[in-house]
C-alpha cells in the first residue's frame, strides 16, 4: 500500500464531500432521511473503532481486571460524560492507564 | 475592501477560543501518526492534503493496523460524511460566489471553521463580504493545524517507545463521542455499533468496522423513527 496514494485519494474524497452541496446548490437537495442518518455516523463509526481497542486482547474479548485498557477506557468515558471536555478525557484516560499498569502488573 | 478585511479578522477572532482546543489535538495527531508508522513527511502532509482532524486520527489508526487502502478510504469517507451537512448548510450563503471561492472555502470547511461561521451568518445575516469571515476562521485554523502537527512530530520522536501512546487514539474518540451523546437513539446507535464491531472483529480487511457503522446508523434511525411514531 502506498501511503501517498491513499492520502491523495483521501484528500480528494474529503474535499469532494465538502464541495458537493456548495457546488450543487439549487440543483439537488439532501433527502430528509439521509440528513437524519448522517447525524448517527460519527458516534457509530467512532464506537466501532473504540470497542475493539478496549475489549480485545490478542484477538480475544477480555473482560477482567487484568485488562487495564478496558478499565482506563471506562474511567475515560466517565470523565467525558461528566466534564464534556475532550482534552480532560484524554488526560484522565492516559493517567488512569499509567496508574493501572503499575497497580495490576 | 475595508469590509473584507474587517470580516476576515472577525473570523480569525471568532476562531481563537477553538484554537486552544485544536492546538493540543494537532500535536497529539503528529505524535501518533509518527508512532503509527507514518514517515515525518507523510504525517505532516496529511494535515494539509486531508485536513480533517478525526479522519486523520482514524487513518493513522488503520495504517497502524495495516488495513487495506480501500478500507481506509471507505472509513475516511464515512467519518467525513457529516461535512456534507455543513456543505448543505452553507450552500445558500455561498451560492453567488465564484467557483474559485467555493473551492477554497470548501477545502477549509472543517468542524471548527464551520461552527463560528454558521453561527455568525445565522445571527447577523450574510452580506457582501461575509465570506471573508469563513476564510478568516478557516485560515486561522489551517495555520494552527499545520504548526501543531509539526510540533507534535518534532516532540513525538522524543517520547519513549514504552509509553502506551497508541491508547491516546481510542481515548480521543471517547472524548469526542461521549459529550455529543444527547439522546437515547444516539446511545443505542453507539452501543450497537461497538458490540457489532466486537462480533465482526474476525472479518477480513477490517470490514467489521464498516458493518458495525452501518448497523449503528440503522439502529439510531430506526429508534428515532419509532420514538416519533409513538408520540
Amino acid at each position: 500500500m502506498n501511503i501517498w496514494l491513499v492520502m491523495a485519494a483521501g484528500g480528494i474524497i474529503t474535499f469532494g464531500i465538502r464541495f458537493s452541496l456548495i457546488y450543487l446548490f439549487g440543483r439537488f437537495q439532501i433527502p430528509e432521511a439521509v440528513r437524519r442518518a448522517l447525524h448517527y455516523v460519527p458516534p457509530a463509526v467512532l464506537s466501532a473503532i473504540v470497542f475493539p481497542e478496549l475489549f480485545m486482547r490478542d484477538g480475544q474479548i477480555m473482560v477482567a481486571f487484568a485488562n487495564t485498557r478496558l478499565l482506563a477506557g471506562v474511567i475515560a468515558i466517565a470523565a467525558a460524560w461528566f466534564s464534556k471536555n475532550t482534552l480532560l478525557t484524554i488526560v484522565a484516560g492516559m493517567v488512569a492507564l499509567a496508574v493501572l499498569q503499575v497497580l495490576v502488573v | 475592501m475595508h469590509e473584507a478585511k474587517n470580516q476576515f479578522w472577525a473570523g480569525v477572532r471568532a476562531e481563537l477560543p477553538l484554537l486552544v482546543g485544536v492546538f493540543p489535538f494537532g500535536m497529539i495527531y503528529g505524535a501518533l501518526a509518527l508512532d503509527a508508522g507514518l514517515s515525518r513527511a507523510a504525517a505532516q502532509m496529511m494535515s494539509s492534503i486531508v485536513f480533517a482532524g478525526s479522519a486523520q486520527f482514524v487513518t493513522a489508526q488503520l495504517v497502524r493496523d495495516a488495513a487495506p487502502a480501500l478500507v481506509i478510504l471507505l472509513t475516511l469517507a464515512v467519518v467525513n460524511l457529516r461535512h456534507m451537512l455543513y456543505s448543505a448548510s452553507l450552500a445558500p450563503y455561498l451560492k453567488n460566489l465564484s467557483l474559485r471561492w467555493k473551492v477554497l472555502l470548501s477545502y477549509l470547511l472543517t468542524d471548527e471553521a464551520y461552527a463560528p461561521a454558521a453561527l455568525e451568518y445565522e445571527r447577523n445575516g450574510f452580506k457582501p463580504g461575509s465570506h471573508w469571515f469563513l476564510l478568516g476562521a478557516g485560515v486561522a485554523l489551517w495555520t494552527t493545524w499545520q504548526f501543531s502537527t509539526a510540533l507534535g512530530i518534532f516532540l513525538g520522536a522524543a517520547i519513549p517507545a514504552a509509553w502506551p501512546l497508541d491508547f491516546a487514539l481510542p481515548i480521543t474518540f471517547i472524548g469526542m463521542v461521549v459529550p455529543s451523546i444527547a439522546s437515547l437513539p444516539v446511545v443505542a446507535s453507539a452501543l450497537s455499533a461497538g458490540v457489532v464491531a466486537l462480533l465482526a472483529y474476525g472479518l477480513p480487511f477490517k470490514l467489521g468496522l464498516i458493518v458495525a457503522a452501518v448497523v449503528g446508523v440503522a439502529v439510531g434511525v430506526t429508534l428515532e423513527t419509532l420514538k416519533k411514531g409513538s408520540r
